[in-house]
C-alpha cells in the first residue's frame, strides 16, 4: 500500500439573494398585552434556521428579549407572501422585512411607553431587557408589558408591524449579460489535505483549513452549522455522489442510500474553521447568507490536492478510484508533487 | 383485511392496537399508536429515521412487522427523559447544536441512548460505530458525535 | 462550554478583520442562540407534513414511464380499477390546467410540463397516470396493473449531443432542446471586452473542460405532501415544500382553484438542499382529494427521490484562459451546458444566476460566456445548494491550478493577485464592493501554514481596486450566434421586445393554452381528442364553476402589470 499525502487551494464568492423577478419577502408582527410578541411569516425553516435567526432579528430590532418573540411559520392563512427559501435569499430578504416590520411595531411601543411617561417617544429606549427608558435617565423607565398593557386597554394602540424587502426587478441584457444579479457576495477559501493510496485508487480527505466570509454572522451556532456541515456535503459531491455514475448513461442509478454513496460519521476530515464578517451594506444586520456557499469551493480543493499527492488531474466529478487509478497508470505511476 | 390484535409496552405503558396483515412497525406506531417521533425516511433500511429499540436492542422499525412486537417492550424518542425533564442526551443535543431539519434527530437519539445504557463510557469510535445506521445529510456529524461524547463517563439514565 | 466540540475541530471568530465595518456590541444579534425549534428536534415532536394524521386518509401512487422518450398510445386502467382498495385512477384529463412551468409565477419561461403526462413521456420515470387507494401497498399494487401502450421513441441523453442538428426533440416548446433566452438566443450570453484578441496577445493560453456529477438532494425527509377538504370549499394543504407561495401559486394554477380556496400549511422541512420547490404533490395530493373527497397523501419513497425527484444536473463546461508571464489573466472564456433534463424546472434560472457570476471572484478585462440550459431526456433537474454556481467554481477553481501551474506562480498567490476588489468593475457591468476574497485566500492560507510573500501577504480588498480597473472596456466584441426565430420575448430577462404572453395561457380555456404563448413555434403534440372537463368530476363543494380569477392569471397579470 502506498500512500500519497497532497493539498489543495481553492477560493470562491457567491451571490446573495439571487434577484430573479423581483420577488419581495413580507413579515408581520404583532404585540399581545402582555409585551410577548409573534412574527409571522410564509419562510421555510428546513434546518438552516430560518426561525430562530429571524428571531434574533425581530427581538434586536424591537430591542426585548428573545425570550419575549417567537416565530411562527409557514401558514398561508397568517403568513404574508414570501416565494420561498432558496437561493440564499431567507436571511437577505426576509430578515430585512423583519427589521421593517419591527421598527413599524417598536414605533408604536415607543409611542405608547412615551404616553405613560408623559415624554417625547423620540427620547426612549430600550435595554433589551424588556425595559423601556428615558435616554440618559435610566430612572424613569417602564417595561415592555407595561407599555403593551397600556397600548391595549388604556390607550387603544396596535402594537403591530408590517414590513417588506423589494429589490427591484433586473433586467439581463441579451447581448452582453449586463444584469444587476444581487447586491452582495459571500467569499470562502480553504486548504484540503487528502491522502490517495496509489494502489487502489482510494482518497480519503483528511483535514479542511478554511476561511468563511459571511458578513455578520447573525448567530455564530447557526453559522458553524452551516459551514461544518456544507463543507463535509461539498467533500461528499467531490468524492462520492452521484445519481448517475455512468453520466450521461442512465444506467446504474442509485435507488436507496446503500448505493448514493455519502461520507458517514467514520469517514470525516477534521475541519477548522475561521469567520471573517465583513457587514454586507443592505444585508440585515450586515448578514449575509452561508448556507449555499459552504460546500462549493471543497469541490475543486479536492481534485486540487488529488494532484498534488499522485499529479493526476480529475476533471471530471465524482473522483472515483477508477478514474484515479486510470490516471496514475496513464502517468506510469503516482507522480508526487506535494507543492503545496 | 384481518386485524391482528397487538398488545405491548410502548415507552412505559401498556398499550393494545390492531395491526393490518404486513404493516411495518413505523406505521403501526405512527398511525396506530399515535407516536410520531420514528420518522420515515427511505422505507429501506438505510437511513436509520425509524430507529426504535425492542427490548433494549435497535432496530429499525420500517423494517420490523408489527405484530412480531406481541409482548415486546418498545421505545422511542418520544419516550426519552422522565415526564417534562428531558433525557441529558436530548439536552446535550440541544446545547451542542446537534441538530439543523431535525429529522433524523430521534433515530439518532435512540441509537446514542442505547449505546449509553450499554456502555456508558464510550470512546468516539464507539459513538461513531453506533451511530453509523443513522443518515444525518445537515450537519457532517461532528456536532452529534460532540453531543454524544459530553456524556460519556456520566451515569446512564434510568 | 469546554466540551462544545472535541479538538479535532477549530471554530474562530476572526474579530480583528474588518473590525472598522461593524458595531459588535448588539443585544441579540452575533450571539450563539439555540435555535427556536431544537426543543422539538429532540423530543420528536417537530411538526413535519407527514405528522399531521387523518382518519381515512388515501394513498397516491404515479404510474411512470419505463421509457427515455415514448409516444403514449394508450392507458388501459382496467385492471387497475378493479384492484383492491383502489378508490380512483387519475389521469392528464382530471388536472384542469395540465402544462406549467414552475417560474410562470415570475414570469420567466413558457409553460412546457404537464403534471400527468398525457402525449408523450421524455424522461424515464415520468409520471403518467396516478393511482388512489386506501393503503399505499394498495396503491403500489394497482400502479402495476395500469397498461400503458407505448410508441418508444429516439432519445438523446448527451447535452452536446442535443443540441447537435437532427437529434430528437426533446421538449416541444424548445424545439432546439435549449431554452430560449430573451425570446432571442438559444444561451445566455456574457461578454466584457474582446476575448479572442486578448488571447491572442496572452503569453499562455490554457484550456480546460470540466464536468460536474448530477446530485441528488438528498434530505432524510423525502418530498410529499397531503391534502384535506377544510370549510367554505377551501382545502388544507400540509406539505414539506421548501416555497410556499411556488407551492401554493403552481396548485392553483394546475387545479385552477383560486388562492383563497388554499391553505398551505409548513415551515417544518426534514431539509430541502433545494430539491423541495418542484411543487409536484401539493397539486396532486389536492386534486385527489377534489376527486375523491377524502384526504389524500402524495409521497416519494426514497427511490423516486433519487431517480424521480429532480436532481442538481450535470454541467460541463469548457474554460479558456490567456495569462500574461507574470500571472494576470487577461482573458477567460466559458462555454457551459447545464443539463436541464426533459423540462424547465429552474435550470434557465440557474444559467442567468450563472452568467451573472462569470468569471468568478477575479478581476478579468475580457469575458466571454456562452451558457446554456439544454434538454435532454433525463429527470428534469432542479434547484441544489449552490445552484448555478457549485458546477462553474468547480471549474474555475480546478482551472485555476493549471493556470498556476503554468506561470510558476504559488496557487495561493494567483488568486490573490487577480481577485476582485472595492471598485472594480466586474463583467456584469456593477462595480464591486464589499470584497473579502483577499483576506480569505490570506487566513486560509496562514492556518495551513503555507508562507505567502510579503506583497500578498499585504494585500487588501480595500485597496489596489478601482481607479482603471473600475473603467468599462472600451470595445466590446458582441455577436448574434445562436439567434432563434419565432419565439416572443418570454423571459423577464430582457430589454425592450413586447411582454410575453403567458398572462394569457390563463384566460384560454384548459388545454388550448400551449401554443399561446409561442405564436410562431411548431404546433405542440396532438392532443387526446376525448372532451375534458371543466372542473374536476368528483368537486361537489361549492359549485363548480369556473373561478373569475385564477391563481395563475392572478400572478401573471401582476407581473404583467409590473411590466408595463
Amino acid at each position: 500500500m502506498t500512500l500519497h499525502r497532497g493539498r489543495g487551494f481553492a477560493a470562491i464568492n457567491y451571490p446573495i439573494g439571487m434577484n430573479l423577478g423581483g420577488d419581495p419577502s413580507q413579515a408581520l408582527v404583532h404585540s399581545n398585552p402582555d409585551g410577548k410578541f409573534t412574527v409571522a411569516l410564509s419562510a421555510i425553516d428546513l434546518g438552516q434556521g430560518m426561525k430562530s435567526v429571524t428571531r434574533q432579528i425581530a427581538a434586536e430590532t424591537l430591542g426585548v428579549p428573545i425570550a419575549d418573540v417567537y416565530v411562527d411559520t409557514a401558514d398561508s392563512d397568517t403568513g404574508p407572501h414570501d416565494m420561498g427559501s432558496f437561493a440564499s435569499r431567507g436571511t437577505h430578504r426576509m430578515g430585512n422585512a423583519v427589521i421593517q416590520a419591527s421598527l413599524e411595531a417598536r414605533a408604536v411601543m415607543l409611542e405608547a411607553a412615551a404616553e405613560e411617561l408623559e415624554v417625547d417617544a423620540g427620547d426612549l429606549v430600550t435595554d433589551g431587557q424588556g425595559n423601556i427608558h428615558v435616554r440618559g435617565a435610566p430612572s424613569r423607565t417602564i417595561t415592555t408589558m407595561a407599555a403593551a398593557q397600556a397600548a391595549q386597554f388604556r390607550q387603544g394602540r396596535t402594537i403591530a408591524g408590517r414590513g417588506i424587502f423589494l429589490v427591484p426587478l433586473s433586467e439581463v441584457d441579451p447581448e452582453t449579460g449586463e444584469m444587476s444579479p444581487v447586491t452582495t457576495f459571500a467569499h470562502a477559501a480553504l486548504v484540503v489535505e487528502v491522502e490517495v493510496d496509489a494502489e487502489t485508487g482510494e482518497v480519503e480527505v483528511l483535514d479542511i483549513q478554511s476561511a468563511y466570509e459571511v458578513g455578520r454572522a447573525l448567530n455564530p451556532g447557526l453559522v458553524e452549522q452551516q459551514l461544518r456541515g456544507g463543507a463535509w456535503m461539498g467533500m461528499s459531491h467531490a468524492a462520492w455522489e452521484t445519481t448517475e455514475p455512468y453520466y450521461p448513461d442512465r444506467d446504474h442509478g442509485p435507488v436507496d442510500f446503500d448505493h448514493y454513496a455519502m461520507p458517514g460519521p467514520g469517514d470525516l476530515a477534521t475541519h477548522h474553521i475561521s469567520v471573517l464578517e465583513r457587514p454586507a451594506e443592505d444585508g440585515p444586520y450586515g448578514g449575509k447568507g452561508p448556507g449555499e456557499m459552504c460546500a462549493n469551493p471543497v469541490l475543486p480543493a479536492v481534485v486540487n490536492a488529488i494532484y498534488d499527492a499522485v499529479g493526476v488531474r480529475i476533471d471530471d466529478l465524482p473522483v472515483t478510484p477508477e478514474k484515479v487509478l486510470r490516471g496514475i497508470r496513464a502517468n506510469g505511476g503516482a507522480r508526487p508533487r506535494q507543492a503545496l | 383485511m384481518t386485524k391482528i390484535p397487538v398488545t405491548l409496552t410502548h415507552n412505559g405503558a401498556e398499550r393494545a392496537a390492531f395491526a393490518d396483515p404486513g404493516q411495518n412497525l413505523l406505521d403501526f406506531i405512527r398511525r396506530g399508536l399515535g407516536d410520531l417521533s420514528p420518522k420515515y425516511g427511505c422505507g429501506q433500511g438505510s437511513c436509520g429515521a425509524c430507529t426504535v429499540t425492542i427490548d433494549g436492542e435497535t432496530r429499525l422499525a420500517c423494517l420490523t412487522l408489527a405484530e412480531t412486537v406481541e409482548g415486546c417492550d418498545v421505545r422511542t424518542a418520544a419516550g426519552l427523559g422522565q415526564g417534562a425533564t428531558l433525557d441529558p442526551l436530548q439536552q446535550a443535543f440541544m446545547d451542542h447544536f446537534a441538530a439543523q431539519c431535525g429529522y433524523c434527530t430521534p433515530g439518532m437519539l435512540v441509537s446514542a441512548r442505547a449505546l449509553l445504557d450499554r456502555n456508558p463510557n464510550p470512546t468516539r469510535e464507539e459513538v461513531v460505530e453506533a451511530i453509523s445506521g443513522n443518515l444525518c445529510r445537515c450537519t457532517g456529524y461532528d456536532p452529534i458525535i460532540d453531543a454524544i461524547l459530553s456524556l460519556a463517563g456520566r451515569k446512564a439514565s434510568a | 462550554m469546554s466540551d462544545r466540540r472535541s479538538d479535532r475541530n477549530g471554530f474562530e471568530m476572526r474579530k480583528d478583520l474588518f473590525a472598522d465595518e461593524r458595531d459588535d456590541d448588539l443585544n441579540e444579534i452575533g450571539k450563539r442562540i439555540r435555535r427556536q425549534d431544537i426543543e422539538g428536534h429532540v423530543t420528536g415532536r417537530s411538526p413535519f407534513y407527514d405528522d399531521h394524521l387523518f382518519d381515512g386518509l388515501l394513498h397516491i401512487r404515479c404510474v411512470r414511464s419505463p421509457h427515455h422518450h415514448a409516444r403514449i398510445r394508450r392507458i388501459d386502467t382496467s385492471e387497475a380499477d378493479r384492484m383492491e382498495g383502489v378508490v380512483r385512477i387519475v389521469t392528464g384529463r382530471d388536472v384542469p390546467v395540465n402544462l406549467n412551468t414552475l417560474l410562470s409565477l415570475l414570469d420567466f419561461g413558457l409553460d412546457d410540463e404537464p403534471l400527468l403526462s398525457e402525449g408523450k413521456v421524455a424522461y424515464r420515470g415520468e409520471p403518467v397516470a396516478a393511482v388512489i387507494a386506501r393503503t399505499e401497498a394498495q396503491a403500489r399494487a394497482a400502479t402495476r396493473t395500469v397498461r400503458v401502450d407505448w410508441e418508444v421513441l429516439p432519445h438523446v441523453l448527451d447535452v452536446e449531443e442535443a443540441l447537435k442538428p437532427g437529434a430528437p426533440t426533446v421538449n416541444e416548446t424548445y424545439p432546439g432542446n435549449a431554452f430560449v433566452y430573451h425570446g432571442k438566443y438559444d444561451h445566455q450570453k456574457l461578454r466584457y471586452g474582446d476575448v479572442d484578441r486578448a488571447l491572442a496577445e496572452a503569453d499562455h493560453v490554457i484550456e480546460g473542460r470540466y464536468q460536474m456529477s448530477p446530485i441528488e438532494q438528498a434530505p432524510i425527509e423525502t418530498c410529499g405532501a397531503i391534502a384535506a377538504q377544510e370549510q367554505n370549499g377551501r382545502y388544507v394543504c400540509y406539505t414539506g415544500t421548501q416555497a410556499l407561495f411556488f407551492s401554493l401559486g403552481t396548485a392553483s394554477k394546475l387545479l385552477e382553484l383560486p388562492s383563497s380556496r388554499l391553505h398551505f400549511i409548513g415551515g417544518t422541512v426534514g431539509g430541502g438542499f433545494g430539491g423541495k420547490v418542484d411543487s409536484i404533490h401539493e397539486p396532486l395530493a389536492i386534486l385527489g382529494t377534489m376527486l375523491t373527497g377524502q384526504p389524500c397523501k402524495s409521497q416519494w419513497d426514497r427511490e423516486e427521490e433519487m431517480q424521480v425527484g429532480a436532481p442538481r444536473g450535470a454541467e460541463r463546461w469548457y474554460l479558456t484562459d490567456g495569462v500574461m508571464n507574470d500571472g494576470r489573466i487577461v482573458a477567460r472564456k466559458f462555454t457551459g451546458y447545464f443539463d436541464s433534463g426533459a423540462y424547465t424546472r429552474l435550470t434557465s434560472y440557474a444559467v442567468i444566476k450563472c452568467a451573472g457570476h462569470l468569471p468568478g471572484p477575479y478581476t478579468i478585462p475580457n469575458v466571454h460566456a456562452d451558457v446554456y440550459c439544454v434538454y435532454t431526456n433525463r429527470t428534469p433537474a432542479t434547484a441544489m445548494r449552490g445552484f448555478g454556481i457549485t458546477g462553474v467554481d468547480f471549474a474555475i477553481e480546478a482551472h485555476m491550478d493549471k493556470v498556476a501551474e503554468t506561470v510558476g506562480l504559488h496557487p495561493v498567490e494567483l488568486r490573490i493577485l487577480n481577485a476582485y476588489r472595492d471598485g472594480d468593475m466586474k463583467a456584469h457591468r456593477r462595480l464591486a464592493k464589499n470584497c473579502a476574497l483577499v483576506e480569505c485566500c490570506q487566513v486560509a492560507a496562514q492556518k495551513a501554514g503555507l508562507r505567502l510573500s510579503p506583497d500578498m501577504l499585504a494585500a487588501s480588498s480595500k485597496t489596489g481596486g478601482g481607479g482603471p480597473r473600475a473603467e468599462l472596456p472600451a470595445h466590446t466584441a458582441t455577436d448574434q450566434n445562436g439567434l432563434v426565430e419565432g419565439f416572443s420575448s418570454g423571459s423577464y430577462a430582457r430589454k425592450g421586445g413586447a411582454p410575453a404572453s403567458p398572462a394569457i395561457v390563463a384566460t384560454l380555456p384548459p388545454g388550448a393554452s400551449a401554443p399561446a404563448s409561442r405564436p410562431a413555434a411548431p404546433a405542440p403534440e396532438p392532443k387526446d381528442p376525448a372532451p375534458r372537463p371543466d372542473a374536476p368530476r368528483a368537486d361537489t363543494s361549492p359549485p363548480a364553476r369556473k373561478p373569475a380569477r385564477s391563481g395563475a392569471m392572478r400572478f401573471s397579470s401582476l407581473s404583467g402589470f409590473r411590466r408595463r
